[in-house]
């Protein structure tokens, strides 16, 4: 048995259903993240874990008690809010020492316990601070010390990088799993950032259309996406999906015939990850002449929108030496794209396919 | 502000200075008028050059109206006293039923919640004269009335809806996710909402309590028709000093003055709660 499990868990506001048959299993000491879209219903899963909100219908158990409708504070388990929700009016030394005097501890294993925590997350020089003379980082730092400092086994993070600044959701990224690790506990994670997702995760779930749609190891996930909307949500740029009448295998994508084996017929969406297009400047065997719009360099990679000849835009990646190589603007380019490469999904389920015996995700777990 | 030229400054000061002059002018001439005879009052012109006496106060103090009628027993200090007693004990109940009240309305949708906050805010804007009949009536049937405790009772129509009202608007600014965090702490929910919502709304609740005490304090109509001498505030009281042989302007200018001062004291003693809620502000958003 699982040491967090969520059964059937659906929860609606009035009209609206947030969840509805959510089923989870979280291992003791593995680290989840929770992925979705915002609006997903990750916060109200969270939520019903700590006991904030209860269940409409379905149980929660966590170790080996079911806690589906105990009070929040006799779960024993630790949580950081998105917004931080530190109390104003007690400074930082008191913020992280409350979950500790609410558990009875004393008053030398209290300050023990708060030092220890503050130097981990290098907050130690501001415990006399109250929370409006904290920096935006230090507040976020003092919340998960918070949610840290009585070593609970259960550790809930609601998107705790949401709020602070680009360097410090970096710092921190590099940062957590190192706390996290200390922490030796079971750590529900909560981001809508997928690279945060994949840095962070020893699972993702990808919380969508008001239960898990894809449970996996981050690269699976990225490698193989489930649906569409997860192929669309885990990667950046953004997969270009398009819809194509496959017979035998065989389909047209902007004038060049493509086969994919075993692939069946019917209507397909297809799903191309913009780093398995390449683009060349001069035409070869099975490539699509296209037009290249514009180049965005972000970097490391560079993103390419290209524009087929009927007006369909496409997005490609490459390195940034490779982009180098072409000219600005609007100019006629060529596109090779590996139909080895390329997701299947069925449009009317909106569900993976998998041909069979064919490895049709072959190389991405590079990817 | 520094860089405004000199001659703004100068009208500001002005401006400044004729507005405090008419609103500080009429208590500042009753304060004068409490250390005056009726005769100095009384003379044309008026001067602001007098001999200052106490005679006033003593006759307050000591509850002897001493005229040129005769002696005449009044009931100033017990007056007072009463206003006392009835305004705090009518504020603390209400702070004791509103807060916790406010809180409910504020955090929880249930059935007829608005509707009965309406109901109770409407308390307000029905005219007392309208309920005072019947309610004396309802108070003679029942013995309630020339009782402390009936006119407490009647005073929660003024304090309570107040406290209700404004506290809640406090309650709601606090966000849920900090009293979120002090349950999953381990903390029970009544211990959440004395460590956490009430410290964080005092402001609300320090003004509230003071809006609510002066509402109280100067309440006349109510005390009026349900309390007899033995239980009336001084706003009721302050009647005894229109007397057969004349109004007596200066044991009226005392009374005023010893009347205003614990509202005044009150005012002052929340005024630090007022400004820490304008600084604990800045932390919500």
């Amino acid at each position: 048995m699982s040491y967090l499990e969520l059964h059937g868990v659906a929860k609606r506001f009035g009209k609206e259903t947030v969840l509805e048959g959510l089923d989870l299993a979280v291992e003791q000491g593995e680290r989840l993240v929770v992925f979705g879209p915002s609006g997903s219903g990750k916060t109200v899963m969270l939520r019903l874990i700590a006991g904030l909100n209860d269940v409409d219908e379905g149980t929660i158990r966590i170790g080996d008690r079911e806690v589906t409708f105990e009070a929040p504070e006799r779960r024993g388990l630790g949580m950081a809010f998105q917004n931080f929700a530190l109390y104003p009016h007690m400074s930082a030394f008191d913020n992280i020492a409350s979950p500790l005097r609410a558990r009875g501890e004393s008053m030398t294993e209290i300050r023990r316990r708060v030092t220890e925590v503050a130097d981990l997350l290098k907050i130690g020089h501001v415990l006399e601070h109250q929370p409006k003379a904290l920096s935006n980082g230090q507040k976020q730092r003092t919340s998960l010390a918070r949610a840290l400092a009585p070593k609970p086994p259960l550790l809930l993070l609601d998107d705790p990088l949401r709020n602070v600044d680009a360097k410090l959701r970096y710092e921190m990224r590099l940062e957590l799993p190192r706390v996290l690790r200390q922490a030796a506990a079971t750590v529900l994670y909560v981001t809508q950032d997928y690279k945060e997702a994949m840095a962070l995760g020893d699972r993702v779930a990808v919380l969508d259309r008001h239960r898990v749609s894809q449970i996996d190891v981050p690269d699976t996930i990225y490698a193989r996406p489930a649906t569409p909307a997860i192929a669309r949500l885990f990667g950046d740029p953004t997969i270009n999906i398009l819809e194509r009448r496959l017979e035998g295998g065989r389909f047209d994508l902007f004038g060049q015939d493509l086969d994919i084996p075993g692939a069946g017929s019917g209507e397909r969406l297809l799903g191309i990850r913009p780093e398995h297009i390449e683009v060349s400047m001069e035409p070869s065997a099975g490539s699509i002449p296209v037009v290249l719009d514009a180049v965005t360099p972000l970097n490391v990679r560079a993103v390419l929108l290209l524009k087929t000849r009927d007006g369909h835009e496409l997005l490609a990646s490459c390195s940034e030496e490779e982009a180098a190589r072409f000219p600005r603007g609007h100019k006629d380019v060529h596109a090779t794209i590996d139909p080895a490469r390329i997701h299947l999904f069925d449009p009317g389920s909106g569900r993976r396919l998998d041909a069979s015996g064919q490895r049709l995700d072959g190389g991405a777990e590079h990817g | 502000m520094g860089s405004d030229s000199g001659w703004k400054r100068v009208l500001r000061g002005v401006l400044l200075t004729i507005v405090a002059l008419f609103f500080l002018f009429p208590i500042f001439w009753v304060f004068l008028m409490s250390f005056q005879t009726n005769e100095t009052i009384l003379r044309i012109p008026p001067s602001i050059v007098f001999e200052p006496t106490l005679q006033n106060y003593v006759a307050l103090i000591s509850g002897k109206l001493v005229s040129n009628a005769g002696v005449l027993e009044i009931a100033f200090m017990k007056n007072l006293g009463n206003s006392l007693i009835l305004s705090v004990v009518s504020v603390a109940l209400s702070l004791l039923l509103g807060v916790p009240a406010a809180y409910a309305f504020a955090r929880f949708k249930f059935r007829l919640g608005e509707d009965i906050a309406f109901t109770l805010l409407s308390f307000r804007f029905a005219p007392p004269l309208l309920v005072l009949l019947p309610l004396a009536l309802y108070f003679q049937s029942m013995g309630l009335i020339d009782t402390y405790f009936g006119l407490i009772w009647v005073y929660q129509l003024i304090t309570l809806p107040l406290i209700l009202w404004i506290v809640r608007g406090y309650f709601e600014d606090i966000s849920e996710d900090i009293e979120y965090a002090y349950r999953v702490d381990g903390n029970s929910w009544l211990r959440t909402f004395l460590k956490i919502s009430v410290p964080l709304a005092r402001p609300g609740i320090a003004a509230a309590m003071l809006l609510a005490f002066i509402f109280a304090w100067n309440n006349f109509v109510f005390a009026l028709i349900l309390a007899s001498a033995d239980k009336q505030p001084v706003t009721v009281g302050a009647l005894a000093f229109v007397t057969a042989s004349g109004i007596q302007y200066g044991q009226i200018a005392a009374s005023i003055v010893l009347s205003v001062t614990p509202t005044l004291l009150l005012a002052l003693y929340a005024q630090r709660y007022l400004v820490e809620g304008l600084s604990l502000g800045a932390v919500k958003g």
